[in-house]
């Protein structure tokens, strides 16, 4: 009696433990072929010389880190690296600050301030080459809507575009505007998790509407801040079709990004070159990568604290 | 925080950086062929989205595919898609039966071993111009044939001229030219618009000046070219030619030239139906050589490739396709349809005169064309021409002088080619 219960308790464990597995292949699965792969496939192609013709015939050379001593010994390589910052920087803290002011604003619930919230997002919605030719077009030298503004108060044409002192500047505004609704929407959620009576014992302490944003808000939006920021990183550093759209990365690299060089070394040119463009993009998953464990341990000391 | 939601948020992060930047480098998956049923069907790429199954031009593919017997799969990518997506049905081993592809791609893809050689299924290409053809050559092989040509001219705005008093016949040369410009501004219009931006677009455009002036792409930094760039960057820098140029591609330029603002415009033979709707008269003149005479124009347009297949049987239909594509009333109604290319034998080009004159400069245009992969640079010449588009951008957007821009040009193609 009890080898059977014994028997029967064995058998029902190993179909828990098949049915677990089933649950849990289609993510393995899924997780294998989309990000597993093409990441291997990435590294693959850095550490080989795949000209046209390898990649056609399959045997290209094997070169190690050959690829990568070029990148970085590449004239492109320090300018692309310091675009990248200032572009990546530059972007989420303006995207941050603004959304972050939005979202209080849109929080006090005004009349229409759902109407107005609606409208913020606008930038979201649309398809990117329609935003990124639309600045383009405001920014145009000659005929944009820009300078023609400028002139109307005195001040001389700028080449926004064509220029290489402004134009690194003018897709990072333009791609601050892109972002300002992604911060809104996820740090207005945010606040709406802060309990009201907090404000209210605030106020009844005197506490005043600046330090109630300091003392209360900012520190318990300090989460969300973090995965927002996080997130922005990683969008901003990995962004090509806005800069490539507006400039290609030009005149003369002065708005190319490590993402803009890698997909010009792939497909902007007569001729792909895919191993130093893989190179390229490794070394943009090993930057995120740096920033998502930063990210991690600043949490785990918070937890721990 | 316990273990697992840490070691789970890595995962996480290390996923989405993964996605990050793989999105941004990894070649696009998937070159969708349809592999032919019972040899009846044949697959067939071209570059032209524009035209749908219902335009005159797959009505052309079809109409071939059925005097050669069989049915044609049409598919349509974009120009540099199309490169991309050889090169992996290359590697997969599903090419199709028949490849459009644009000129200066035809040598390397041959240069990837994908491509048949025309000589291999028999299919005689002597009756083509040779300059033309050059580009679809490589190791004395012709690995394509053109199904017409087009090359750069430079429209002009005729009331603008006569107003300021330019005769278009007086331009000869450089100085001549550069008088005309001046006339122009001086009559308060703006002279010249042209496209400098930082592609393939851009080279092909500074070309017909760089050649002009004498210099070879093997030596981007000789005084010639030199010249040629000194040319371009003194029209952006005196006003001559609007800023907007350094990101200007030929589209924009076009748009630019129709607004009606300016007396110049370098563009190519494909513009000649919307020059006619223009809202004023225009003309051509062609692009002169800094001492006289017509500077040699890059040309452009579409070869016809047949990658290579493992059921050779097949090159024979594909051969009938190809002659019903390259007749002299077939290179006629190729080059109508759009609007124009100028066709690639001595035949055709008789024939489209006699139903067009006006075509008359641009026949002579390409036939003093030169192809941009000849002087046997083959698969040297996109490194070459992105060191060449970089100095020209450089120069433009005042970042380097023309002298300094083109010897870091000539730097860069040196490393690039490995010679």
């Amino acid at each position: 009696m009890a080898a059977l219960v014994t028997r029967a308790g064995g058998a029902r464990g190993r179909s828990r433990q098949w049915t677990a597995l089933a649950f849990l292949a289609p993510l393995v699965i899924y997780l294998l072929i989309f990000y597993a792969y093409p990441l291997y496939r990435n590294i693959d192609l850095s550490v080989h010389d795949y000209t046209p013709r390898a990649f056609v015939q399959g045997d290209p050379e094997f070169t190690g880190p050959a690829n990568y001593l070029d990148i970085v010994s590449d004239d492109t390589f320090l300018r692309a690296l310091r675009n990248t910052a200032l572009f990546t920087l530059g972007s989420i803290a303006a995207q941050y600050a603004l959304g972050l002011g939005l979202a209080v604003f849109f929080h006090r619930h005004f009349r229409l301030s759902v109407v107005l919230r609606a409208l913020f997002l606008v930038p979201w919605l649309l398809p990117l080459i329609v935003s990124a030719s639309t600045w383009s077009w405001m920014l145009n030298s000659e005929n944009g809507i820009v300078n023609s503004v400028l002139q109307a108060f005195g001040i001389g044409q700028i080449n926004w575009l064509t220029s290489p002192d402004t134009s690194l500047l003018s897709v990072t505004i333009a791609n601050i505007w892109l972002g300002i609704p992604f911060n809104l929407v996820i740090l207005y959620a945010g606040l709406q998790n802060i309990p009201d009576d907090l404000y209210e014992a605030a106020g009844l302490d005197g506490a005043n509407a600046w330090q109630r944003f300091w003392r209360i808000t900012f520190p318990l939006l300090r989460p969300v801040s973090a995965i927002t920021l996080l997130l922005g990183l990683i969008y901003t550093l990995k962004v090509v079709d806005i800069i490539w759209i507006m400039t290609k990365g030009g005149p003369a690299d002065a708005s190319t990004t490590l993402a803009t060089w890698s997909y010009r070394e792939a497909f902007g040119t007569g001729q792909p070159d895919f191993s130093p463009a893989a190179a390229v993009g490794n070394l943009l998953i090993l930057i995120a990568f740096a920033a998502g464990l930063v990210h991690v341990r600043l949490q785990r000391k918070e937890a721990n604290a | 925080m316990n273990r697992t939601s840490i070691s789970a948020r890595t995962a996480a992060v290390l996923a989405l950086s993964a996605l990050a930047a793989a999105c941004s480098s990894a070649p696009q998956g998937g070159g969708g062929t349809a592999t032919a049923e019972g040899g009846t069907t044949y697959t067939w790429w071209d570059p032209y989205p524009q035209h749908d199954a219902s335009s005159a031009w797959a009505k052309r593919v079809d109409s071939c595919g059925k005097e050669a017997g069989v049915t044609i799969k049409r598919t349509a990518y974009d120009t540099t898609a199309l490169t991309n997506q050889a090169l992996l049905a290359g590697q997969e081993g599903n090419a199709p039966d028949v490849i459009l592809l644009d000129n200066p791609a035809v040598s390397t893809l041959a240069d990837a071993g994908m491509l048949t050689a025309m000589a291999d299924f028999g299919l005689d290409t002597s009756r083509f111009d040779k300059n033309l053809i050059a580009a679809g050559e490589l190791d004395g092989k012709t690995y394509g044939i053109p199904i017409g040509a087009n090359t750069l001219a430079l429209y002009y705005n005729k009331e603008i001229l006569d107003d300021a008093g330019v005769d278009p016949d007086s331009i000869k040369d450089w100085a001549s030219f550069g008088a005309a410009l001046k006339k122009v501004k001086a009559a308060g219009k703006k002279p010249i618009t042209f496209a400098g931006i930082g592609t393939e677009e851009g080279s092909f455009q500074f070309l017909p000046w760089f050649w002009g002036a004498g210099a070879q792409l093997t030596q981007l930094d000789s005084p010639q070219a030199v010249e040629a760039l000194t040319l371009w960057t003194s029209w952006v820098k005196d006003g001559i030619a609007p800023n907007s140029v350094i990101s200007n591609s030929q589209n924009t330029t076009w748009e630019e030239f129709l607004t009606g603002e300016f007396a110049f415009a370098e563009n190519g033979t494909w513009q000649i139906n919307s020059a006619a709707k223009a809202g004023f008269p225009t003309g051509i003149v062609q692009i002169p050589a800094k001492d006289g005479g017509t500077a040699p124009t890059p040309t452009g347009g579409e070869f016809i490739t047949v990658p290579t297949q493992k059921d050779t049987k097949r090159y024979d239909v594909t051969k009938k396709i190809l002659e019903c594509m390259t007749t002299p009333e077939g290179l006629v109604e190729t080059g109508t349809t759009f609007a124009y290319y100028i066709p690639s034998t001595a035949e055709g080009q008789e024939a489209i005169l006699k139903k067009e004159p006006s075509l008359k400069p641009w026949v002579e245009a390409v036939r003093s064309a030169k192809g941009r992969t000849s002087d046997n640079l083959g698969t040297k010449y996109p490194k070459i021409s992105e060191a060449l588009w970089t100095g020209v951008q450089k120069a433009l957007s005042g970042s380097a002088s023309p002298a300094d821009a083109l010897k870091e040009a000539q730097t860069q193609a040196k490393q690039a080619t490995g010679d």
